[in-house]
């Protein structure tokens, strides 16, 4: 059984997440009961908005301790998009907040100096380059290109965890990796057939 | 490397897809559905739909349309046309699309902006700024499908935008619309030395030399167009098209 779980936690996009996974004939649900968390064999978790509301509502459906225990005692695979995988983070400048701090690392505002040439948010389609390669990778080409909306990024304070980095006036972290924690700063979801085919590797797992 | 967006722009009308020049002579193209289909398939960066008379009549985009677009969309789309509250905004949010287009609200009460951003994240909501150059040759703010004049100045307006919130502009040239006359690149480029957030640069796109120009001349962070990619021709017959991946990279090359 692979029973894909999008946790809904009231922050941003589920339905384009639901739709691909669907397209990808893979079982899935799209909810915020405990009861089908704790079920899940795979846990997508994604979000739009700000770093302290997601965290708000995470701890307000009680579902801040059931996924450390699904993510950390359980070793079910997580993904993380976007705000998703920030929450991943010890910490973020956005609201001054502590997230899960499952990966060592923080979540920082863009520092841009050509403020002309490079807008914030980054909302648009950029390549990214794997710096340490994992299974779910192996498709993914230096033309390619995946689409950012974000206007904070991680900082790796534990390197080892970087799986991509992406290039907006300087380099930044835009993957993670760390045993069963995975995550984009970029939406698969809304990145054509080559987010589609990593959607699908994370499902297949 | 980052390279901007091209992003066609979809104007509905009665449930059909039009296309305008200066705002006016409304004209037929075709089924929206099947636009998002055909675009799906040329694998459009993103797309934007705005229903024009929404909010004259007074009400908000269907909703349903909206459930469909998130149906077929392969790719981020924006909405726009009636909206008025936050709970306009979580339920078109919620049916799939990754951004919501502010017009009229904004013109009316910028502080709803803040509030929207505060809410669903600055880079959910996208204000659409339609500018028309008075008599004078001066730039100023119109909404309500340009029948109205807003009483404050383009670039203070613009800064508040920003202050309250707004993920990004569309910039809308209301002369140029429908026109092939070009962007108005100097606007685009005030707009973009004025604020921090992307720039879209809207109206009067004849080809993908003017996306490059606006890129390069005027800093937009994105292009978007709306005769060009559903007409062809001197004649004007209706035919959705996109540049492919190859024309993209040529296009932006010298960035």
């Amino acid at each position: 059984m692979n029973r894909v779980v999008i946790v809904d936690f009231g922050m941003g996009n589920l339905r384009s997440i639901g739709n691909k996974i669907k397209k990808l004939r893979i079982p899935y649900e799209i909810t915020s009961d405990t009861k089908l968390i704790e079920m899940a064999d795979k846990l997508i978790l994604p979000g739009v908005g700000h770093f302290k509301t997601a965290l708000q509502n995470l701890k307000s459906l009680n579902l801040f301790d059931i996924l450390n225990k699904k993510v950390l005692f359980d070793r079910v695979p997580i993904f993380g998009i976007c705000l998703g995988v920030q929450l991943f983070c010890n910490y973020s400048e956005e609201g001054n907040i502590e997230g899960f701090g499952w990966i060592d690392a923080e979540v920082v505002r863009f520092k841009i100096k050509d403020k002309l040439k490079y807008k914030i948010p980054h909302i648009g389609w950029n390549n990214v380059n794997v710096v340490n390669s994992n299974s779910l990778d192996k498709f993914i080409n230096e033309e390619d290109k995946f689409y950012f909306v974000h206007s904070y990024h991680i900082n790796c304070i534990d390197k080892s965890v970087i799986w991509m980095t992406t290039n907006y006036e300087y380099e930044f972290v835009s993957a993670i990796h760390k045993d069963n924690i995975y995550g984009t700063q970029f939406h698969p979801e809304k990145s054509h057939d080559i987010g589609m085919e990593l959607l699908k590797k994370f499902a297949e797992l | 490397m980052f390279r901007p967006r091209i992003i066609p722009v979809l104007l509905l009308k009665d449930f059909g897809l039009v296309k305008s020049i200066k705002f006016k002579k409304y004209r037929y193209v075709g089924d929206p559905i099947n636009a998002v289909k055909i675009f799906n398939d040329k694998k459009v960066d993103e797309l934007a739909f705005l229903d024009i008379t929404a909010s004259r009549e007074k009400r908000l985009i269907s909703l349903d349309f909206v459930y469909k677009v998130g149906d077929e969309a392969n790719m981020p789309f924006g909405v726009g046309g009636g909206i008025r509250s936050l709970d306009d905004i979580r339920k078109i949010l919620k049916l799939g699309a990754e951004k919501v287009i502010l017009n009229t609200i904004a013109c009316e009460n910028i502080d709803f902006v803040r509030h929207a951003a505060e809410e669903f994240g600055s880079s959910t909501i996208t204000i659409c700024v339609d500018v028309k150059k008075n008599i004078f040759g001066k730039y100023q703010v119109v909404c309500n499908n340009a029948r109205k004049k807003l009483k404050i100045p383009l670039n203070e307006y613009l800064q508040m935008l920003e202050y309250k919130g707004a993920g990004e502009l569309i910039i809308q040239s209301v002369d140029r619309d429908g026109t092939y006359q070009g962007y108005d690149l100097q606007l685009i480029k005030s707009v973009s030395e004025l604020v921090t957030i992307p720039v879209i640069a809207l109206g009067g796109a004849k080809d993908y030399q003017d996306f490059k120009d606006a890129v390069l001349k005027s800093y937009a962070s994105a292009v978007a167009a709306g005769s060009l990619f559903v007409f062809h021709g001197p004649r004007r017959a209706v035919l959705i098209n996109y540049p492919t991946n190859e024309e993209i990279n040529n296009i932006f090359r010298e960035i």
